[in-house]
């Protein structure tokens, strides 16, 4: 027996391709090749000077150059394209390491197959699904990783309003400094912990509210004896069915303190009239209240769904049995729900982590407060760092806050995540 | 009648009420004469279509609104970020639902990860890759963004191909079907409840977005509704109300129309009756 694994291991390590060959498949070597060869030359060439300037981040900004007798201004090194084409660069480079390892492993995996006189022509059932997923993987980490992969980078910058903005000023690398200032300096310290504190309230609290009141309302329609199902169904689904944006500001002016329809009625009846949106305690009420108003219908609209896919000879059987109606309710239709919507529950809290609409759109972050910076009362972490971002050009700081909460949310719902059954035993309804 | 069902009628229409009563309220008031947010009636003592006629004609001499501009360029990005979005997420939905391949449990914990990072919190990154590509300030860009994200969305239908019962496809399989036949004559047939949930839900999402419209989209002319409707609200606050309120039902009136039209897919029973014995 000869040892062609190892040879064509070896050989394709020494250079892309030659294993390929020496396994006599010479379309897949010549193909290897070229990879190698391209990849060699945008190494040395065109990534290494680019991943250079991603270490520095340029040495000189914006300036100006005496040319003979009068002062010229010289465009200096823009940090921030320097940091874009050096993450490509290294994304490149990385590609090509990845391309290196497969071509040793299938040199290695072919030669094995030739070691044991297999047929060579490999059945490829696992070739469809990254046929199917080409696209959406591009998609993804151009639009979703790389923007990631740059934000993170930029909250280990002092990228920030005064000084430090391209193409004027430079950006330098500071290290953990972004986040030492958020956890120990004072101006930021407090508002920090204020608006976590909150968002955390926040997200539990909304979630659970629209949660268990989606299953009470597509259980109140399904009860036997109810009639006019279609139509309840109809008229709960319209907070669904009106845009999010457009329902929130007209929720806004439904709240105004003076004139809105709200406090008029409850002065019709006598009463005084609530501050909805301009005191604390009743903004953060209002916000959860007319999150509930947005979120029932969607949890309903899915429960529903989940309620006409449980088979009938489920509770065929259990009636012969002689279950009541409560122990069909707890044995069938609630372990089908949370089975069905277990990971939808984890994606609806860490989306209330990161409900932006709901607190921009209704409060702005206000009422405004003399204890937080640049934060109001009902901020959450992610609409006080989208106004860090846009009003207050506070970038590193922003983006500490962004990879904070990603990593908070992360490590959540991994935790939960893996923990629920539908993720352990997916294949446990085929 | 059963005290239980009593009960839960007027929990019903409780619930009913507070659902219908914004959307009324805005309704009416859309043709209520005057602009100000507060009235002695719910019901308008006279009945207008000036907020409208002013929308479409764009005859406020003092503010400049080309609301129907704004409409078709809001359907334009919408339609095609539908098509492209709900494309992507079936595709990923039905790989990871129905093959086991190497890696698959690994992209499925990131698919996880990144699909709760909120796209707008690397608004600043997408912005300056935009700006690199000279996609600024175009359709095209934002079509980009609300779509090519859209794969990370796809556990609702995951979870929807995960109880299409295999014997279907194995049925098929035994007489011979390819990957591709079985996708579109047993799974694309039975999927029209999901198909239409991530219709609506990306159409949706491009329909309503204004953060990122608002940041990519700088002259008036290319503006999406979202942000034409912000920023009139944004500029004159409550004291519009009435042309604000004429603005909302026309951004409401296609999606929930659509809506309530296809509702009844999501509901249907999904398998029902497709896995005889």
């Amino acid at each position: 027996m000869k040892q062609h694994a190892a040879a064509a291991g070896w050989l394709s390590a020494l250079c892309m391709g030659l294993g390929q060959w020496y396994n006599r498949q010479y379309a897949k070597g010549w193909l290897f090749i070229l990879i190698h060869a391209a990849g060699l030359y945008l190494t040395i060439f065109k990534l290494a000077p680019l991943i250079k300037d991603l270490t520095t981040l340029g040495t000189q900004g914006r300036h100006f150059e005496k040319v003979g007798k009068i002062n010229r201004m010289v465009e200096g090194d823009n940090s921030l394209y320097m940091m874009i084409y050096g993450v490509l660069a290294v994304l490149v480079l990385l590609l090509y390491i990845f391309l290196y390892i497969q071509n040793i492993r299938d040199a290695v995996a072919i030669g094995r197959r030739r070691e044991q006189d297999q047929d060579l022509q490999k059945l490829n059932s696992s070739f469809f699904p990254w046929l199917l997923l080409t696209l959406p993987i591009i998609g993804v980490l151009a639009f979703t990783i790389l923007p990631i992969v740059f934000t993170s980078l930029i909250s280990f910058t002092n990228y920030a309003s005064p000084n430090h903005i391209p193409p004027k000023g430079l950006i330098d690398w500071v290290g953990f400094s972004t986040y030492h200032k958020l956890f120990n300096l004072n101006v930021w310290q407090d508002t920090f912990f204020g608006v976590l504190g909150w968002t955390v309230f926040w997200a539990v609290t909304a979630t659970f509210t629209c949660y268990f009141g989606g299953i009470l309302v597509a259980l109140l329609i399904n009860q036997q004896g109810i009639r006019f199902k279609g139509f309840w169904r109809f008229l709960f689904i319209i907070p669904y069915a009106i845009p999010q944006f457009v329902s929130l500001l007209i929720m806004r002016n439904m709240l105004n303190e003076k004139f809105g329809p709200i406090n008029q009625y409850f002065q019709a009846f006598g009463l005084q009239g609530l501050p909805w949106l301009n005191d604390p305690f009743w903004a953060k009420v209002s916000v959860i209240v007319v999150n509930m108003w947005i979120g029932i219908p969607v949890s309903m609209v899915l429960v529903m769904g989940i309620l006409t896919t449980i088979p009938k000879d489920l509770y065929e059987a259990a009636e012969v049995d002689g279950a009541s109606v409560w122990m069909k309710f707890r044995n069938i239709t609630m372990p089908y729900i949370l089975f069905a919507t277990a990971p939808i529950l984890i994606t609806q809290f860490v989306g209330n982590v990161n409900s932006f609409n709901v607190v921009f759109l209704l409060t702005g972050g206000g009422p405004a407060t003399m204890r937080y910076n640049n934060a109001g009362e009902t901020d959450l972490l992610v609409t006080w760092l989208y106004k860090l971002t846009l009003d207050f050009n506070q970038y590193n700081i922003a983006a500490a806050v962004a990879v904070l909460l990603f990593l908070f949310v992360a490590t959540m719902s991994i935790l939960v995540y893996t923990r629920t059954r539908s993720f352990r035993e997916e294949d446990m309804i085929q | 009648m059963k005290p239980r069902l009593i009960v839960s009628y007027v929990l019903l229409v409780l619930i009913g009420v507070a659902c219908f009563y914004p959307a009324l309220y805005t309704i009416l008031s859309s043709f209520r004469e005057g602009n100000s947010l507060f009235s002695d009636h719910l019901i308008p003592e006279k009945w207008t279509l000036q907020h409208y006629k002013d929308l479409f004609l764009n005859n406020r001499a003092d503010r400049y609104i080309p609301y129907t501009k704004w409409y078709l360029n809001t359907l334009y990005v919408a339609t095609i970020s539908m098509v492209l979005g709900t494309l992507l997420q079936l595709l990923t939905a039905y790989a990871f639902s129905r093959f086991r391949f190497k890696g698959r449990k690994q992209m499925l914990t990131i698919v996880l990860i990144l699909g709760m990072f909120p796209g707008f919190l690397s608004i600043m990154a997408i912005f300056v890759i935009l700006k690199q590509l000279n996609l600024l300030d175009t359709h095209a860009a934002l079509i980009l963004v609300y779509s090519a994200g859209a794969a990370l969305g796809m556990f609702i239908a995951k979870g929807f191909f995960d109880t299409i019962p295999k014997s279907l496809e194995e049925a098929a399989r035994i007489d011979g079907a390819s990957h591709m036949t079985v996708f579109t004559r047993v799974i694309l047939p039975l999927s029209r409840p999901i198909l239409t949930y991530i219709s609506l839900t990306t159409f949706a999402g491009a329909w309503v977005d204004f953060i990122f419209a608002r940041s990519i989209l700088r002259t008036p002319e290319k503006w999406t509704l979202a942000v034409g409707l912000w920023n009139l609200v944004d500029s004159y606050n409550s004291t519009e109300f009435t042309l604000f309120a004429a603005g909302c039902v026309l951004i409401a009136i296609p999606i929930t129309a659509l809506f309530m039209y296809t509702s009844r897919f999501l509901v249907d029973g999904l398998t029902a009756g497709a896995n005889k014995g």
